[in-house]
């Protein structure tokens, strides 16, 4: 009897420790980054880090929160550029800047926000509505969206944004910059969110088993919408805070974000297959290889090479996190 | 009789779904503190009958009352919820999530900060569990309990809505004799403390041991309703099939106790499986692996077939000794092989009949690895006659087929190459009745032709056609029962009992 209570309390313990798995490897990242160069650890480097990564965390948070009730978004990366990209189209005056100018400076954030939430309907339509396939509608989405900023920008950048639009990029709170807060302040609510409410609780039933949750009284339809909508409109957030962060819009802005974002996440512990997962996870994923990228920096590492190694990093990742997980990764 | 209203009733309920009929002005009653088994084939109508109990589709007519009151409104979930609950072979539970989590999905308790109160959920699961005496850790992830620890769990959340009318869908498909015992220790327990239940089960056996009154479907129609100490099984089984049951076996000849074997397993162990098993089948013979679930039967037939590899001994099929745990050579020495779940090994759900029933042989499908489609669909059509499969032609998928003809697919891909030794594991788990009968009867043919088979089930009509039954008990080969046993004699050796004692 006593044999079994330990059993199942080691596989109770297992499962909670699994959201601080990557804990280990951000120590070891630490310590590794502080012998490579005592800059490492410093408060402004770490802030540094912090606010390169906090555009794409928020993409990850978004991302999460859609692969938990087993759907996929690959437009993010585009919504990242088209959201801020039609903004600055209206905004910006005629003339180097590239822009229309038919709107005042003020609209530009409403209307990034509202891009967002636009595409987050065109997708939920396609995708819960029509029943179609959310990766191939949003693999769709990408190269349509995409398209659309090259067509409107004739594939060149927007320049002198609106006041508006550079202020969550560059303005500084309490010695922080404002992303970073954003940032950290949107997982600590996704953390609650997910935890603690009910609503978050039916996402992991939804990807779980979607009949289950329906037997129980969760309306999907409505979770699913409200999940794939405010996905788009944090991915339009994000675009936001990288084009004010840049002072600028290319036509490429955000383009192959969407394979870090995947990789963060599945690092981080969230399942393919839905159901699982946590945001602290997530945002540990994110968070170690937005580090092991400033380690390599640091180290002198050629530009050019980065891409290689944090590709091997991504795998070395994975590979660790199923020794760790004792799971085969669905 | 006249003065309780029925805890559940449906009246002259019709369901259809475009041009085919579900239910034609089919009826039940189900009264307080009954337990009523509701049986019939594949296709009789009874999963319509019960997501039209449950409030899951509205009937095209008819009426369904709870005590006598009219049922809710569809959407009025929390209403149905009071009335009835149904546990569907299908688990509804959520594997990822806790236990206590998922008894209280969507109904959290709330602390007064707004946010879940993990908590109180927990402490309220154990109150509900220990409530109706369910000994499981609320903290668990639901996807470590067993089938057994899942079902009492559902019981139990089902009770907590309100409801004292619960259906069990072929709760025992897939638990063996003892948990079956404690399932049904449970039923009677929980009628006495005034639960209805409705039982839907394949197995008569079942029903004549908990329940008391007995509704048949045929055809998507009420055929009767009987108290069951009232219906003998040969009329049981003849209101189901519409037609007089035979009996079969019996009629068998001996086979030759001089012919070669076709399997010689030899002190094979697999350590956490079993020990020294040795056991031999002869060309002609029928041998029976009988065990509990977690016996090691399921484990040694999976050796045999390649599944597995034994750490120590041999096993030889057919005078060959095909490499250990290589599923392409036992294949080649001539092992038909029909796996434990049919759903997860058996067969590619969305691939056709054909491609399903000629996956064994590819080679002789063609030259050089490409595919003939006329002769792979001669082959399936082959198939279909022999085995009897109802299906419009080969190219159905296979995921359109009722279980028995799934099961009849599976057994067309054993029986593919002609093998020397079929080894069957379950092979009529979540069949109906007479394709069960069809299915016997060809194991019997097939080893009429010459060919080994070995069967490894708990289930006794499996095990009744046997020449002989090998018992395993905690991975060993402890008893050998000739043919002919009696049903307790076999139970208590599964269960590791000795009547002679």
């Amino acid at each position: 009897m006593t044999d079994t209570t330990a059993a199942v309390n080691r596989k109770i313990a297992f499962a909670r420790l699994r959201d601080l798995a990557l804990i280990p490897a951000i120590i070891v990242i630490a310590v590794v980054g502080q012998l490579v160069s005592p800059v490492f650890l410093r408060g402004d480097n770490l802030i540094n880090v912090l606010q390169t990564m906090s555009e794409i965390a928020i993409l990850v948070l978004a991302q999460t929160l859609v692969l938990i009730v087993k759907k996929m978004d690959l437009s993010l990366e585009s919504t990242v550029g088209l959201a801020p990209g039609v903004a600055a189209w209206l905004t910006v005056p005629v003339g180097a800047g590239h822009g229309l100018g038919l709107l005042p400076g003020g609209w530009s954030v409403p209307i990034t926000l509202a891009v967002g939430v636009l595409i987050g309907v065109v997708n939920a339509l396609f995708i819960i509505r029509f029943g179609l396939n959310g990766f191939i509608v949003t693999l769709g989405m990408l190269i349509v969206l995409r398209g659309i900023l090259t067509g409107i920008s004739g594939g060149q950048t927007f320049f002198r944004l609106p006041e508006s639009m550079l202020y969550l990029g560059t303005t500084q709170w309490l010695g922080m910059p404002a992303s970073v807060w954003l940032c950290l302040t949107l997982f600590a609510a996704g953390i609650v969110l997910l935890g603690f409410t009910s609503f978050g609780r039916s996402l992991y039933a939804i990807g779980g088993n979607v009949d289950a949750a329906k037997a129980a009284g969760i309306r999907t339809g409505r979770v699913l919408w409200i999940v794939i909508v405010t996905a788009s409109l944090l991915a339009a957030l994000s675009g936001l805070l990288l084009s004010g962060r840049l002072a600028s819009v290319a036509s490429a802005q955000g383009n192959g974000y969407i394979f870090t974002v995947f990789a963060a996440a599945v690092i981080g512990g969230i399942s393919l297959n839905g159901g699982k997962g946590t945001m602290f996870g997530a945002f540990t994923g994110i968070l170690l290889l937005f580090l092991i990228q400033n380690v390599l920096t640091l180290a002198g590492v050629p530009a050019q090479w980065i891409g290689a190694l944090n590709g091997t990093i991504i795998l070395i990742a994975l590979a660790l996190s199923r020794v760790t997980g004792g799971k085969a990764q669905e | 009789m006249v003065a309780a209203p029925a805890v559940a009733e449906a009246a002259g309920v019709t369901k259809r779904y475009g041009s085919t009929v579900a239910l034609r002005e089919a009826a039940i009653r189900i009264d307080q503190g009954q337990t009523h088994a509701l049986v019939g084939r594949n296709g009789a109508g009874k999963s319509t009958l019960v997501s039209v109990l449950t409030g899951l589709q509205a009937p095209d007519e008819g009426t369904i009352t709870f005590g006598g009151e009219p049922a809710p409104r569809l959407t009025d979930r929390d209403a149905w919820r009071q009335r009835v609950a149904c546990v569907y072979q299908k688990s509804t539970i959520i594997p990822e999530l806790t236990v206590a989590e998922n008894l209280f999905l969507n109904r959290h308790d709330h602390g007064r900060s707004g946010l879940i109160s993990w908590k109180t959920v927990r402490t309220k699961a154990r109150e509900l569990l220990d409530a109706w005496s369910v000994d499981v850790d609320v903290r668990l992830p639901a996807g470590e309990l067993d089938v057994e620890q899942r079902q009492f769990v559902e019981i139990a959340r089902a009770l907590s809505f309100g409801a004292r009318f619960i259906i069990l869908d072929e709760p025992t498909a897939q638990l063996d004799a003892a948990a079956i015992a404690r399932l049904f220790g449970r039923i009677t327990e929980l009628q006495r403390q005034g639960v209805t239940f409705l039982y839907i089960s394949h197995h008569l056996e079942e029903i004549y041991e908990i329940c008391d009154t007995v509704t048949v479907f045929r055809d998507a129609r009420h055929v009767l309703t009987a108290a069951v100490g009232e219906l003998p099984r040969a009329e049981l089984v003849a209101a189901m099939t519409g037609e007089v049951a035979t009996e079969t076996g019996d009629t068998r000849r001996v086979p030759d106790a001089n012919a070669a074997p076709v399997l010689e397993m030899t002190g094979a162990s697999l350590p956490g499986a079993y020990e020294d098993v040795t056991l031999r089948v002869r060309a002609g013979e029928i041998v029976g692996l009988a065990g509990a679930a977690s016996s090691g039967r399921v484990e040694i037939a999976e050796t045999i077939a390649g599944l597995r590899a034994a750490t120590t001994g041999s096993v030889e099929i057919a005078g060959t000794r095909p490499r250990p745990g290589s599923v392409p050579a036992a294949l080649r020495a001539g092992v038909g092989f029909v796996p434990q779940d049919r759903h997860h090994q058996g067969y590619v759900a969305q691939m056709s009949i054909a491609d399903n029933g000629t996956l064994t042989i590819p080679d002789r499908l063609g030259p050089a690895g490409f595919i003939d489609g006329r002769r792979r669909d001669g082959f399936a059509r082959d198939m279909i006659g022999k085995l009897a499969i109802k299906t419009p032609g080969p190219e159905l998928p296979v995921s359109g087929l009722s279980g028995g003809n799934q099961q009849k697919v599976v057994m067309a891909r054993a029986l593919a190459n002609d093998p020397a030794l079929l080894v069957l594991i379950n092979p009529t788990a979540g069949v109906d009745v007479r394709s069960k009968e069809f299915l016997l009867a060809k194991v019997e043919e097939i080893a009429e032709s010459g060919a080994g088979v070995l069967i490894a089930s708990d289930e006794l009509d499996d095990l009744r056609l046997c020449d002989r039954v090998l018992v395993v008990f905690q991975g060993a080969v402890v008893a050998e029962i000739p043919r002919g046993w009696h049903d307790h004699r076999l139970v208590a050796a599964m269960e590791g009992v000795d009547l002679d004692d």
